[in-house]
């Protein structure tokens, strides 16, 4: 063994293939459980007790829990997202998998340059995604404002109360379509190629192809994406945080439970509710994509 | 090959080729609206950007005052806006990439004790809501001195779960078993085989985990916002959304929108070309993260 040698003579530390797991997971595992598990342990220990100005810092159970259960404040925001979600990810999702499928069609010219071109606004932070759209928005100096002045059209309304979470949600679609269009590409890619000719030679057109094998093929990865774009609405802060000042009134400080537990947490001082606050949207997040996952599995069984 | 070359001359082919080309064009245009339109805005003075066709450019080239103005005002603070996002975008991403590879890499070529239930609870890690991490992150954080430095936006960004699941399911493909055996059996060590054998292999998964964690960073708001306080400390994307806020508040700020303009698209730009120059890895990447999901 004259590699081993050589190793060790170089006054390094011969590890073997017991040991070497640990060292491999050391780095990344004990970040995980600095800033992943203890902040989680740490904010569930804050959720269950309570400080006042009187009675200074008292354990108090599910006090906290029991208030967050009614709400309206954080129940209007989980109601608000649902309503958000169920526009916003079957559009975006739709769009990225009719798109997906054209792609890969192979009947279109430029494929990889709009490949390119429909993942860049992912590039963008959101920040700048809302930014940009709450310019776009704006009624007196907005593009979409002035053609419509010129052509003496009503000018389009997209940050009143009924126009604005459509508004938020078109932002959201801006930012990860191209995302999810990738997915499903690299996806469709992986079909194997003798599949389709078996189908043409079948005599099915380009269409039954896609809707009848392509798309079963690929549920599974579609159902991934569902799941992901659940969390991440529930999770929505950004874009309506950004916006707060164009439609001041109409997104308040607890428009999403997100910004209502950040509102909790630095304006009003409330850590301990503000902990719970977000434990709750924690459960809501698990339940709903647990009981998709559910309805999903029940379908494809 | 044979029905496939029949099918592509025909009247038929061609004429759904053009009318798919027009709906790819059709979300192009969408797609690029705020892109074109943030690259218009740059060029125009604050008076033309309220004056003048918001999709199109005024008479008035006035880019590079606009570049001035953004890196001059408030004692040029933007540059150090701009460095911050670098360090810790480039921190945390090499960190980030290189943790992630190691720990895909255990997951994929070991059997050990715990290793279900570690897998799971990172996997498990993704539906965790930013604020019920963020909050306490910061309120530990602050106990230990560390709020308000560039650790607190670096150290959190370190963890990148979805990193280390996708450097599994690429070690799974394309690190051989036989091969690492083969190392063992020349009586190589675990560090020096990874090293030397292994991490060349699985430099592409590496890649695209350093993007997403490096672009995750650069894109980052939340974190920020809450763990720094001090305008010096800040990344772009908290400083222009603070100016952005002014500049909204109807409280003499307008004439920050050029500014904010210009600011948007110089912090857009790089991250654009670090997607176009490593297209190759990222598109390899998500594919194999969606494909074995």
């Amino acid at each position: 063994m004259p590699d081993a040698v050589a190793t060790r003579r170089r006054g390094r530390v011969y590890v073997t293939k017991s040991v070497a797991p640990y060292l491999f997971l050391l780095p990344f595992m004990a970040l995980f459980v600095a800033f992943l598990i203890a902040p989680l342990c740490y904010a569930f220990g804050l959720s269950l007790f309570k400080t006042t100005m009187v009675a200074g810092t008292q354990f108090v159970g599910a006090a906290n829990y029991l208030k967050v259960f009614t709400d309206p404040s954080f129940w209007d925001g989980v109601v608000l997202l649902f309503k958000f979600g169920l526009m916003q990810i079957p559009i975006m999702l739709g769009l990225a998998l009719l798109y997906a499928l054209i792609l890969d069609s192979g009947r279109v010219y430029g494929r990889n340059f709009f490949r390119i071109a429909f993942f860049i606004p992912y590039a963008v932070p959101s920040v700048i995604a809302a930014l940009l759209w709450g310019y776009l928005y704006g009624p007196s100096f907005g593009p979409f404002g002035q053609l419509a002045e010129f052509f003496h059209l009503p000018k389009p309304q997209f940050l009143l109360d009924g126009t604005i979470l459509g508004s938020i949600a078109n932002i959201a679609v801006w930012e990860f379509m191209g995302y999810n269009l990738i997915i499903y590409f690299a996806a469709l890619q992986a079909i194997p190629q003798d599949l389709e000719e078996a189908s043409s030679v079948d005599g099915a057109t380009g269409l039954q192809y896609a809707l009848r094998i392509k798309l079963p093929l690929i549920m599974p990865t579609v159902i991934v994406t569902i799941i992901f774009s659940i969390i991440g609405t529930l999770q929505l802060f950004s874009e309506p945080y950004l916006m707060r000042n164009l439609a001041p009134g109409i997104i308040n400080s607890h428009y999403t439970p997100n910004f209502y537990a950040y509102t909790l947490a630095f304006t009003n001082q409330q850590y301990n509710y503000s902990a719970a606050v977000s434990f709750v949207l924690g459960g809501v997040v698990a339940v709903v994509s647990y009981v998709f996952m559910l309805l999903a599995n029940r379908r494809a069984a | 090959m044979a029905i496939v070359s029949k099918t592509a001359n025909s009247a038929s082919f061609r004429n759904s080729r053009r009318w798919l080309t027009v709906a790819l064009a059709l979300y192009f245009i969408y797609t690029f609206i705020p892109i074109f339109y943030v690259i218009v805005s740059s060029t125009k003075s604050n008076a033309d950007l309220f004056g003048t066709f918001g999709l199109w450019f005024s008479g008035d080239f006035h880019f590079w005052q606009n570049l001035q103005d953004l890196f001059t005002y408030q004692d040029g603070i933007f540059s150090r806006w701009l460095l911050n996002t670098i360090l810790y975008s480039v921190v945390s991403g090499v960190g980030a990439a290189l943790f992630a590879t190691f720990a895909g890499y255990a997951f994929s070529k070991f059997e050990f004790v715990g290793k279900k239930l570690s897998f799971a609870l990172v996997l498990g890690a993704v539906m965790i809501p930013q604020t019920a991490l963020v909050i306490p992150i910061f309120l530990l954080l602050s106990k230990v001195g560390l709020v308000n430095t560039p650790w607190a936006v670096i150290l959190p960004s370190l963890v990148f779960p979805p990193g280390v699941f996708l450097m599994k399911v690429y070690a799974d493909d394309a690190l051989s078993n036989e091969l690492i055996e083969a190392g063992r059996v020349d009586g190589a060590g675990e560090v020096h085989i990874f090293f030397n054998i292994a991490f060349r292999l699985l430099t592409p998964g590496f890649a695209t985990v350093l993007i997403l964690a490096f672009v995750a960073t650069w894109n980052n708001y939340f974190l920020p916002l809450v763990l720094l306080n001090s305008s010096d400390n800040f990344p772009v994307t908290v400083g222009l959304s603070q100016w952005y806020a002014l500049a909204t508040s109807g409280s003499g700020g307008a004439v920050l929108f050029s500014i904010v303009m210009a600011g948007s698209l110089v912090s857009i730009v790089p991250v654009i070309a670090a997607f176009l120059i490593m297209q190759r890895y990222w598109q390899g990447g998500l594919g194999a993260g969606g494909v074995k999901a």
